[in-house]
């Protein structure tokens, strides 16, 4: 299990550097500068050039990066008018994205995992199809449309939630965007609940758990959850990267300060500028690699199964 | 051993079983298929917003991208602009009131209910064409590396797990650097991010097929793998990548809808699904009706095609209890 755990580490070491290599090569030789041609004068872009170091060989600038991030910084900002300190900036967003990410993904899976486990217990009664109905409109409604009703007649209509973020009054604004942001969640959860707990009903083993005379809570709890639950862990992988897509678009109505926000501002603003948009990607890979990484590793230590067949193989 | 040793049975008594007469393929799959009431639900559905998608903007009297006006006696010309759905009965205060705009009309002043359907359409073409080629590209790399194994499979794995380990955000938002935006950079987001799963689906199968009999027997006749690949195994891989495509397109749609909302997708006065949704989210609060087309068929959309989808999958591998 060790030598597993390393070498799945490593490997994704390997991949997260390979990804920011691409993506540094990408951005430094994409078309144009990252300054306003109109408004600058050929000289004073030299110039400019000159100081952000970008007219040495690119394995040079790559070689540079890499040292600055080990160094634990992000450089500063490469457009005309945003030359701060990158990290401060990107920290505080990422702690408020995380903030919502992480309420409304707790919020997904309890309330995803009721509905599944109520619809697979009275399964063809219309207890499951109010619960199938809802896992239906979580697919085929994106979080952002969601979002857009919430704020129309929960905050327009009836001003009961603030229009907008508002982080002085931090809970009463996260309900809406992590309620919507958990809407995806909330339905893949519960589709696969309901369908693993389905599976376990019927196995043989809680055949023989009834048998014996275990019924009610007892059973559910001791025999059919446990084993409906392991593989529910690796939806949560996709999920998270899902809540990234889902969260720039949120960001953007309710108008909250977050990671989402800065990469459309970095990519839609004056002249894209470079550092950011490279730090933003690397730093939503670093997210997936590591969340899929550790999803991973929880797997193998919850199924013992899974660690037999890759030491195997 | 000559002609002469052999004769025809002339007496054909052979009984055929007609209870449980054999059926072909996929004459079995559309039976299960249509007795499923979900996906044939899901079928009537996504068939209407079709047609819809393609005669609606025909035979409408306004075009997409047409501001309706009209010049009174004294050469001033009015615009139709923020009109709400009416059917030739509006209010006689404006100069449109025998005009029927069944969705109302945006504030430039075009017919929403053709610039919905065309939206639809934009967004279904997308969807097809990118799906479609992600389709050849991700079958023909899964069928490549799961037929070949070994040090082909490993190469191509390995770059499948590095570029795929690249979430979706970021390779569009690389991808918004590099392009213009517009229809271009949507499909070209949607083939860059969609084949990954398709070819990993086909690579798993063709893994199953490789090792069946017929596959050894034609490849014993001489046949190249060119032609085992694509002419053998490709043919009995198509129903799990049919149910994956049928999966696709709504995820297509979905990020069409994301990228045009976001603002790197479709461009005035060029219009989707997605643009209109934009478009109506900015008019809200004062003209709530704007926003509710476009929605309602996107979710419309959303819910046909996993329902086809799920339909397909269930016919495809009938579970013993529905026969």
């Amino acid at each position: 299990m060790k030598k597993y755990i390393v070498k799945r580490i490593l490997m994704s070491l390997l991949t997260l550097f390979i990804i920011t290599f691409v993506l540094f090569v990408l951005i430094r030789i994409m078309p144009g500068d990252p300054f306003p041609v109109e408004r600058m004068s050929a000289e004073m872009i030299l110039q400019k050039r000159e100081e952000l170091g970008l007219n040495k060989p690119i394995l040079e600038q790559f070689a540079n990066y890499m040292s600055m991030l080990a160094s634990g910084s992000f450089g500063n900002g490469t457009s005309l008018y945003n030359g701060a300190p990158i990290k401060p900036i990107l920290t505080a967003c990422l702690i408020n994205s995380f903030k919502i990410g992480v309420l409304s993904i707790l919020f997904g899976t309890a309330v995803g995992l009721a509905i599944g486990i109520v619809a697979a217990l009275n399964r063809g009664k219309f207890l499951d199809g109010l619960c199938t109905l809802v896992s239906i409109l979580g697919v085929c409604i994106p979080s952002y449309v969601f979002m857009i009703f919430l704020q129309y007649f929960f905050a327009y209509k009836i001003p009961f939630f603030p229009y907008f973020f508002d982080p002085s009054n931090f809970f009463a604004s996260s309900v809406m965007p992590a309620l919507s942001l958990s809407l995806f969640a909330i339905s893949t959860i519960a589709r696969f609940t309901r369908n693993e707990m389905l599976e376990v009903l019927n196995s043989d083993y809680v055949k023989l758990a009834e048998a014996k005379g275990l019924y009610g809570f007892e059973l559910i709890r001791r025999h059919v959850l446990r084993n409906a639950l392991i593989p529910i862990v690796t939806v949560i992988a996709p999920l998270v990267v899902s809540l990234l897509t889902g969260a720039m678009v949120i960001e953007k109505i309710y108008g909250i300060n977050g990671v989402g926000k800065l990469m459309v501002d970095a990519i839609a603003g004056q002249g894209v500028d470079y550092n950011y948009v490279l730090a933003l990607s690397i730093v939503f890979s670093a997210l997936y690699i590591g969340a899929m990484l550790v999803l991973d590793i929880l797997y193998g230590i919850i199924d013992p199964r899974i660690r037999l067949t890759t030491k195997e193989g | 051993m000559n002609k002469d040793d052999f004769e025809f049975i002339t007496d054909r008594d052979i009984s055929v079983d007609e209870n449980f007469s054999s059926q072909g393929y996929w004459k079995g799959v559309a039976v299960h298929f249509f007795r499923n009431k979900f996906a044939v639900t899901g079928l009537v559905l996504v068939s209407v917003i079709i047609l819809f998608a393609v005669f609606a903007p025909i035979v409408s009297t306004y075009s997409y991208d047409q501001i309706v006006s009209v010049t009174d006696s004294s050469g001033k010309e009015f615009v139709a602009k923020s009109l709400e759905p009416q059917f030739g009965d509006g209010d006689a205060q404006n100069f449109f009131a025998d005009k029927t705009f069944l969705f109302g009309t945006d504030d430039m002043g075009r017919d929403l209910w053709t610039r919905t359907w065309h939206g639809a359409r934009v967004s279904l073409i997308i969807a097809f064409v990118a799906i479609f080629i992600d389709m050849l590209i991700g079958t023909s790399y899964g069928l490549i590396s799961g037929y070949f194994g070994g040090f082909v499979d490993h190469v191509l794995q390995r770059f499948i797990e590095i570029a795929g380990s690249i979430p979706t955000l970021v390779i569009i938002s690389i991808l918004a650097i590099f392009m213009t935006k517009g229809i271009g950079l949507v499909i070209a987001s949607l083939l860059i991010t969609e084949w990954i799963g398709m070819s990993k689906i086909a690579r798993a199968e063709c893994l199953k097929l490789k090792e069946r009999e017929y596959v050894l027997a034609s490849r014993t006749l001489g046949a190249g793998s060119f032609h085992i690949i694509f002419k053998q195994i490709l043919p009995n891989t198509i129903g799990p990548i049919i149910t994956q495509v049928m999966f696709s397109i709504p995820v297509a749609i979905f990020t069409e809808a994301f990228l045009s909302f976001v603002g790197v997708g479709i461009v005035l006065p060029q219009c989707s699904i997605g643009s209109l949704i934009e478009a109506g989210f900015g008019n809200i609060t004062i003209l709530p009706y704007q926003i509710l087309p476009p929605i309602t068929v996107l979710a419309i959309l959303m819910l046909g095609f996993n329902l086809i989808g799920d339909g397909f999958r269930e016919a495809l591998a009938p579970k013993l209890e529905d026969m």
